[in-house]
């Protein structure tokens, strides 16, 4: 009993963190197509950037909104490689996920930089709560609520992007490039938008995972990519392809699936080295089981 | 409105396999012309659709649109006033996106795009009202994806988005040719009415010879990157098919015994 409570308390918490990610990699991988490797140098930056600015005395809101920033401007400059210099996506991906890690560890100033003492958006926010008299501490339960909230806001953010001008241009500029630039849609700058945002997304993803595990790792982005990949497979597995509100829903839904089934290997006895195995295994069933199920149907 | 003057384009040039694509084309058309072009594969016909578009960029001579030159500039910066639909129906509607949604990327064409709610209600009853005239009773399924209608749909659906929103030019590249034939006709009846009702200057490739000499004011016919023959008005009007076989094979003809004497000592 107490093991599914703890299991159940860390999808939600972890899935809730995580589902920025899946929804920062939605954006490419979904709406674009592909795999914009940025998001693990990006993933990274966010954490950094919020990092440095904790230690240095700044508010985690400020730090953490920065962190969004910094990965705006990462994904930006994906796109202005890609673009303006005319170099596949996905190899303009590699060559900014590869610079931001010299970035990173130039921004923490070391590889890893720990956030036990600072202030953190959690602890922000429970002392905000706790100042009506309550007496909250910060742990999963406390921060799950935060994590839904913050979590909310952003995916109505993307919804509501996505139903506009600009945001169906992103949209038509990932399915049908020809066609948008014959109705007169710059496609250089709506690549640049969703870019910015996807890694934004990202970036708050790592800028809030830092808080919550207590630290910021030059390794922390690492497969992240994958990670967040595996979250939208596995949302879309469920929810099927049912448009922009379906897909936020069924990535964040994969994010919190992905997240318990990451933890149930580990309490089950499975060596954390092989947990990218799991991880693998994780994706591949996420892209055959809707074959299957096509099969099944007909 | 549209003039050519000496416009040449090469593909693959500077290798074995270069292909004169087009041969210093002159060609003014003018305000309310409706133009069909005929000629066989290769003839460039599409490549002048493309020029005119911005897809393919001339090697030399110059392209002006409404007195401005737009040899070289990019596809999205003319779209305000030029639409075009290609042959295949994938190509000029997104297939993920709904109809409704479609639309009103169409209809913002060549304006700014910010964070305006793109589909609200007064859109949507501007969109129905703007669909039910061309009959095929899409107005009532606008939530839909594209990707679900049949070619002629989206063809019919593609037109309306090229014609919805201030082009001036409508560029038509063979856009009945994945169509059967009886729905070729209806969409071709619709792309007349279209054009008539909002007086657009039309510019329409064609395989077909029948619908060429039908339909437009002038017909221009193409071989080997140029134009080889144009008849307008009274002239045109009396053309059949196998008159216009016929010219196409006596103007090559002609060109081939000439190239023979040029290569003959």
């Amino acid at each position: 009993m107490d093991q599914l409570y703890s299991l159940l308390t860390n999808m939600f918490e972890q899935g809730f963190l995580f589902g920025f990610l899946a929804l920062g990699v939605l954006i490419t991988f979904r709406f674009f197509r592909f795999p914009d490797l940025t998001a693990e140098g990006s993933y990274t930056l966010g954490a950094s950037v919020a990092a440095a600015l904790l230690v240095g005395g700044f508010n985690p809101f400020g730090a953490t909104f920065a962190a969004m920033l910094a990965g705006a401007a990462a994904g930006a400059v994906t796109a202005l490689i890609h673009t303006k210099l005319r170099i596949n996506n996905i190899i303009a991906g590699i060559i900014v996920m590869t610079a931001l890690y010299t970035v990173n560890l130039r921004v923490m100033g070391r590889a890893n930089v720990p956030l036990l003492s600072t202030p953190t958006v959690f602890g922000d926010v429970i002392a905000a709560v706790n100042a009506f008299g309550l007496t909250l501490r910060e742990n999963a339960l406390t921060t799950i609520p935060i994590a839904f909230v913050l979590l909310l806001i952003g995916a109505a953010i993307l919804v509501w992007f996505f139903a506009t001008d600009m945001g169906l241009a992103i949209r038509a500029t990932g399915q049908n490039e020809p066609m948008i630039l014959s109705l007169g849609v710059d496609t250089d700058r709506t690549k640049m938008y969703g870019l910015a945002l996807s890694n934004a997304f990202v970036a708050l993803s790592g800028a809030l995972v830092a808080q919550n595990h207590g630290f910021a790792d030059i390794g922390m982005g690492v497969g992240i990519l994958v990670t967040g990949a595996a979250a939208v497979l596995i949302g879309e597995a469920i929810f099927g392809d049912r448009g922009v509100l379906w897909w936020v829903v069924a990535a964040i839904v994969g994010a919190m699936i992905y997240r318990f089934l990451v933890a149930l290997a580990l309490r089950v006895g499975l060596d954390p080295v092989d947990l990218r195995l799991v991880t693998a295994a994780l994706l591949l069933l996420a892209l055959a089981v809707p074959r299957w199920r096509l099969r099944l149907i007909r | 409105m549209l003039e050519f003057r000496a416009v040449t384009k090469y593909f693959m040039r500077g290798t074995a396999n270069q292909v004169l694509a087009l041969d210093a084309i002159d060609l003014d058309i003018a305000e309310g012309d409706f133009v069909t072009v005929i000629g066989s594969n290769g003839a460039g016909k599409s490549t002048l659709i493309k020029a005119i578009s911005g897809i393919a960029m001339p090697d030399s001579g110059t392209i002006t649109f409404e007195h401005r030159d737009i040899t070289h500039e990019p596809v999205y910066a003319r779209a305000a006033s030029i639409g075009r639909i290609a042959q295949d129906p994938n190509d000029s509607t997104c297939a993920g996106m709904t109809i409704e949604e479609n639309i009103a990327m169409a209809e913002r064409r060549g304006q700014s795009r910010g964070l305006r709610r793109a589909v609200n209600k007064a859109a949507r009853e501007r969109f129905a009202a703007a669909l039910a005239p061309v009959g095929l009773g899409l107005e009532t399924r606008m939530g839909v994806r594209v990707g679900t209608l049949s070619g002629g749909q989206r063809q019919a659906l593609a037109l309306l988005m090229a014609t919805i929103s201030g082009s001036r030019l409508l560029l038509l590249d063979e856009h009945l040719a994945a169509l059967d034939p009886k729905t070729a006709e209806s969409v071709m009846r619709l792309t007349a009415r279209l054009i008539a009702e909002r007086r657009l200057t039309a510019l329409m490739i064609t395989h077909k010879m029948q619908d060429a000499i039908q339909w437009g004011n002038r017909l221009l016919m193409m071989d080997s990157g140029r134009i080889i023959f144009e008849a307008r008005d009274a002239e045109k009007a009396a053309l059949t098919v196998n008159a216009l076989i016929d010219k196409f094979h006596q103007i090559r003809h002609t060109q081939l015994t000439s190239d023979r004497v040029l290569l003959t000592p």
